[in-house]
């Protein structure tokens, strides 16, 4: 059942909360304003840091349905919006024939009725159905190409359809549409104009503490506090590409699937690989400079418990 | 102005003059808007100054670029049209009138400036834009020769300025590559469903043909990076103008400029007046004629922009004599970096052009492994060869992802 939307910022973070996404107050503040405004939320961000999971968190905790498009190079309307079912249509000239005296008009509308037409998430977002809006979520907006973010200029901002054969479908109410970007090039202006832009950052060491704890069950309160201290000292390096939240509580994962309580040098070695990805940047941190890294964490660990 | 002073076939003598003076300063206008100038400035009267310009405005300015051009010309040209004359020998500062601001008249002025006060071979040469890779038909055969195989270096005030509008025209056809997106082609081997159920309805249904659509190919984004050391001085100041050229003929293209550190100036280069453009970029950029620290700035390039402008397989151009302060220091790894995260990594070297050139300073024995292709860059005739290289498919390398 689809709930009322949040109508304060501390009800939205709530509503975040509740579905263990721990939000801090500026998003809270710009997806309360999304979502009281109507209009589309721009996240761009670093790799892993929760983009997308804000989408499904929406999702679960409205009660909407999910309608999710995941961009690639050439993405197009066949695939993102509407496509004709050939085979039915053919079958129905086919029949046509058969009962004889085909009027080519008729046929003509027959053929390009909405019966044919198979939906994709776009048309899907925007089709009135009686129900509470869904959540519209366009994943890595940038790895598809100019041609399609201009087509999205419409569909964005009076959140419309042309289908020619057929005529405009019109959403009643707008979808909740949640964009993201991992800024692998630049998304044009004229579609970051229609939407409330938000960078999404790496997460403080307090709220990642938090992060982890919500989202990794059983982990004892030494580890999370190691395993956060660690990765927030690590995006402190000059490495290629930083850890994200994802790769935290992976981590954590993993140290808890190996059944570890505490940090030790010999383990951050062994499992630098679900932190790091790339190998300059592994080479760099394993040894001596994990061990270095290692020895603050927990020097820094016993100042605050002391 | 006393528009009133200009009686009937005069003024119309005097549309005419001013439209061949925007003319020759790159406006392109033919006759008929020279017609049209004429019946705006009747249908508007001379009653009013502002009306008699907006009126010739709207008829001789189509883009936004022209406007200085045309407000300088304007200013100067409906003041006293006898002072065409008298441009020779006076300075442009001195003549404008209260309404052309004078700190906008250092560069575009020139433009104007030089067409008030013809050259004919200047003149001539400004008018229509060439297609594909052909220099200044002003020139005669022999001046031509010359100009392509001249060092930048060597050249003085005139001879630059005349290989900057050579190179203003330059195109650069770079190899297309496949996309995923298709277009109709009678020949191609995918099959477009929706026309063909479209096609087949116009004949009832009896027949479906078959229609056929074709993968669309589309050049490669371009990432340039250009050194303005003091050692490159003077080809980075050229070749900045082949860049502009670059940036308004085509979409996607990044420009970054480093010395001692790294500056993005892509949105300065697209503005589409080229005097406005490296204004802005002289403004923008704070290391003209420093050092290099070549291994440091690439460093800043790939860990800052490389996954924001590499992400979609670019050409990268990189434009340096390879004099690096640091000796090289850090230079390899950054290098190997930036040609694993792209198609294909042309290094532009003006130091080539030393017969038995050996690269023997270390920054340039670190860059040198780790490139597609080595060319010089020194002249208009290296360019143009550039271009045709660049047209041709890439010589195989192994396949390659975005770092």
């Amino acid at each position: 059942m689809s709930q009322a939307l949040p109508k304060t910022i501390d009800e939205t973070a709530e509503l975040l909360k509740s579905a263990r996404y721990v939000a801090d107050r500026n998003l809270a503040t710009v997806l309360f304003l999304a979502l009281k405004m109507g209009r589309p939320l721009f996240l761009e961000g670093e790799a892993g840091v929760g983009k997308t999971e804000i989408a499904k968190v929406l999702a679960a905790t409205l009660g909407r349905r999910l309608e999710r498009l995941q961009c690639y190079e050439g993405l197009d309307v066949a695939s993102a919006v509407y496509e004709w079912n050939y085979a039915r249509q053919m079958i129905e000239i086919r029949l046509a024939e058969a009962a004889g005296g085909a009027d080519r008009t008729r046929l003509g509308e027959d053929v390009f009725s909405p019966r044919f037409l198979i939906d994709r998430p776009l048309l899907r977002a925007v089709r009135p159905t009686g129900e509470a809006p869904p959540v519209l979520l366009i994943d890595e907006l940038d790895r598809t190409d100019e041609p399609f973010e201009a087509y999205l200029l419409e569909v964005l901002s009076d959140f419309q359809i042309t289908i020619p054969e057929i005529g405009t479908i019109k959403a009643e109410k707008p979808p909740i549409v949640v964009i993201t970007s991992n800024r692998t090039r630049e998304i044009h202006d004229a579609l970051k104009r229609r939407c409330l832009y938000h960078w999404v950052d790496y997460p403080d060491a307090a709220r990642e503490r938090a992060i982890v704890a919500a989202k990794v069950p059983g982990i004892g309160e030494t580890l999370t506090r190691e395993v956060v201290a660690f990765v927030q000292s690590l995006r402190g390096l000059d490495l290629f590409k930083l850890p994200g939240v994802a790769e935290t509580i992976d981590w954590a994962n993993a140290l808890i699937a190996l059944d570890r309580i505490t940090l030790d040098p010999a383990t951050v070695n062994d499992t630098l690989g679900v932190l790091l990805k790339y190998q300059d940047d592994i080479a760099r941190v394993r040894g001596s400079e994990a061990a270095t890294l290692l020895e603050r964490v927990k020097a820094e660990a016993v100042a605050a418990g002391a | 102005m006393s528009a009133s002073a200009f009686s009937g076939g005069k003024l119309a003598e005097n549309i005419m003059h001013f439209v061949r003076a925007l003319r020759a300063a790159g406006l392109p206008i033919g006759p008929g808007r020279t017609l049209d100038a004429l019946r705006a400035v009747e249908a508007v009267g001379v009653g009013r100054r502002d009306d008699f310009y907006w009126a010739l405005h709207s008829v001789l300015v189509n883009r936004r670029e022209q406007r200085d051009v045309f407000n300088q010309a304007f200013h100067i040209f409906w003041r006293d049209p006898q002072l065409l004359e008298k441009m020779m020998s006076l300075l442009l500062p001195r003549l404008t009138s209260e309404e052309a601001p004078a700190n906008d008249l250092d560069e575009v002025s020139q433009r104007v400036k030089e067409a008030l006060a013809p050259s004919p071979v200047a003149a001539e040469g400004a008018a229509e834009p060439p297609e594909e890779i052909e220099f200044d038909a002003a020139l005669t055969f022999s001046d031509r020769e010359r100009l392509q195989a001249m060092d930048f270096e060597d050249m003085n005030a005139e001879e630059q300025a005349e290989a900057r509008r050579a190179i203003a025209r330059l195109r650069l056809p770079i190899e297309e590559v496949r996309t995923r997106r298709s277009r109709p082609d009678a020949g191609g081997r995918l099959i477009d469903m929706r026309a063909a159920l479209r096609a087949s309805l116009r004949t009832g249904g009896a027949i479906i043909p078959l229609v056929r659509r074709a993968p669309r190919t589309r050049h490669p984004p371009l990432v340039v990076l250009c050194d303005i050391s003091g050692s490159m001085e003077r080809y980075s100041r050229m070749l900045l103008h082949f860049v502009h050229a670059l940036t308004n003929d085509r979409d996607r293209v990044q420009t970054f400029l480093f010395g001692t550190r790294l500056t993005n100036i892509t949105r300065h280069l697209r503005h589409k007046d080229v005097d406005v453009a490296l204004a802005k970029i002289a403004a923008a950029a704070e290391d003209w004629s420093g050092g290099t620290r070549i291994g440091k700035t690439l460093a800043e390039f790939n860990r800052l922009w490389s996954r924001r402008v590499m992400g979609q397989g670019p050409l990268v151009l990189l434009i340096s004599d390879g004099l690096d302060q640091s000796a090289g220091e850090g230079l390899e790894a950054e290098m190997a970096r930036l040609h694993r995260s792209c198609r294909r990594l042309v290094w532009l070297n003006p130091l080539l052009r030393f017969e038995g050139f050996e690269p023997k300073s270390k920054g340039i024995q670190a860059m040198l492994p780790h490139v597609d292709e080595f060319r010089p860059v020194h002249n208009l005739k290296s360019l143009a060869e550039l271009a045709t290289a660049l047209a041709k498919p890439a010589p195989r390398r192994d396949e390659r992802r975005a770092a």
